[in-house]
């Protein structure tokens, strides 16, 4: 009934193998056999939005896929985001730090990875672009004010010119 | 592990899901087609489905396109409601679908749940319903005994059931361009930007010598399935699309309606009071794009 299958699976640039049972969700295949804990679990049915992660560069409720679904892909999860090389955080993260766009974080690998889909394909979101792609997302400290004033930080700051692409290649 | 155990199948070509689904029908077992899974993995994760085996179609990737076939769009099942929504073709050619599409959900949800999936899942809220009956589309279905085209009317059963055998697939669906001239209008009320609608409806119309043509109403989230109001359209027929006409157009055909479904989210009273005021303002909407 349960006869475990491979998923072959690229995350952050790291390649990885593993046997999972098809009834495995993608993010609990991250956090329990990757051990890649950055990626929370909330409702585990799709409204939250924490475990939003980028699948073949786009964002999607890990929670709502299975493991088994992502043999072959290109992941990034939060952990993807800090530059490998200098250590630093990536842009969203340091417009995240500046701005207090989070208070207790357990919304935030999501909001940074839904973010990053945003800025990447409209460097220069309006008010109502911003809203759109964060509501999907929640949050329940910030009151979400902080967490605008983050993602206008940080399109700014890729106006001027920063670059949010990855240091790892996948 | 939230799902209940399950066997999982990701053919490569559609004969294969196709073959794969007759023998799992001849073994007795309960399969289920995963698409996006937007729909299905929170019923998996809830136990409110728990099928023997799931048929993943991601890897049939023939299933996957946007085609224009002169006046006609042919969607593949399998192409994601992000595609839809960043398809210049169908942004221009059909902007009603297009609006739909926007209404879906989140981007997030849009980036992996399929136009196919929404379809074949039939669910009472979903968007499309409303679009499929005005637009008059068709569904392309494949199974063991070949294909065959089901017309929207026909297409939907009853809740999250559709005119889908067990053995079958729901492989494209087909919807006309927008007429020149046609105008349109889709709206919906949801509690918060994203979630299921409480209610929506849809309308497309012409406008000759200053008064309605042509005009389809089909509104969604109020019944088991979604529905033509034929007496508004009857209504409003022949008429000029004003303010007053088109809130009492809003007004027969809410009172024309099935009982409403009635949940925590709404009333039945209140359901039927949207759909009044809603149909009112998308035919003005509908009349003021008209040309």
């Amino acid at each position: 009934m349960t006869t475990k299958q491979t998923v072959k699976v690229t995350v952050n640039g790291i390649a990885y193998e593993r046997q999972v049972e098809p009834r495995l969700t993608l993010v609990d295949f991250l956090r329990h056999e990757l051990h890649l804990g950055g990626t929370h679990v909330g409702c585990e049915h799709g409204v939250c939005g924490t475990c939003n992660i980028l699948v073949d560069g786009k964002a999607v409720r890990s929670c709502l896929m299975l493991a088994v679904q992502v043999d072959g892909e290109s992941l990034t999860t939060v952990e993807g985001l800090r530059n490998r090389d200098t250590g630093d955080l990536h842009p969203i993260q340091q417009a995240f730090v500046d701005e207090h766009g989070l208070q207790c974080g357990f919304c935030t690998p999501g909001f940074l990875m839904t973010t990053l889909e945003l800025l990447r394909d409209n460097p220069n979101p309006s008010e109502a672009d911003i809203k759109d792609a964060l509501g999907g997302n929640l949050c329940r400290c910030t009151g979400y004010e902080a967490i605008m004033k983050s993602v206008r930080l940080a399109a700014k700051r890729v106006q001027e010119g920063q670059d949010i692409g990855l240091t790892h290649t996948d | 592990m939230k799902p209940a155990p399950f066997d999982y199948y990701s053919p490569d070509t559609l004969e294969e899901a196709v073959a794969l689904l007759a023998k799992l029908e001849n073994e007795d077992l309960d399969a289920k087609i995963l698409a996006g899974g937007q729909s299905l993995m929170p019923m998996l994760s809830l136990r409110l489905a728990r099928p023997d085996a799931l048929v993943d179609l991601r890897k049939i990737g023939a299933l996957d396109y946007i085609r224009e076939d002169g006046d006609t769009i042919a969607i593949g099942a399998m192409t994601s409601k992000s595609a839809a929504e960043d398809s210049d073709v169908i942004r221009t050619r059909q902007p009603l679908f297009h609006e739909a599409t926007l209404l879906v959900g989140h981007r997030q949800i849009r980036n992996r749940g399929t136009v196919g999936g929404s379809f074949a899942h039939a669910e009472p809220t979903a968007e499309y319903g409303a679009a499929a009956m005005v637009l008059g589309m068709d569904m392309k279905v494949v199974g063991p005994n070949g294909e065959r085209i089901v017309p929207a009317k026909d297409f939907y059963v009853t809740y999250l059931t559709a005119d889908i055998d067990s053995t079958e697939i729901l492989t494209e669906v087909r919807l006309p361009v927008l007429k020149k001239g046609t105008g349109w209008s889709f709206q919906e009320m949801s509690r918060r930007q994203g979630d299921h609608a409480l209610a929506g409806a849809a309308v497309t119309l012409r406008l000759v010598g200053g008064v309605c043509k042509d005009v389809c109403i089909a509104v969604f989230g109020v019944n088991a399935s979604p529905t033509r109001l034929a007496e508004a359209e009857a209504f409003i027929t022949g008429k000029a699309a004003t303010e007053d006409n088109a809130r009492e157009a809003g007004r027969v055909g809410a009172d024309g309606l099935e009982e409403p479904m009635s949940d925590v989210h709404a009333t039945a009273q209140y359901r039927r009071g949207l759909i009044a005021t809603l149909v009112a303002r998308c035919l003005v909407e509908a009349a003021s794009r008209a040309s």
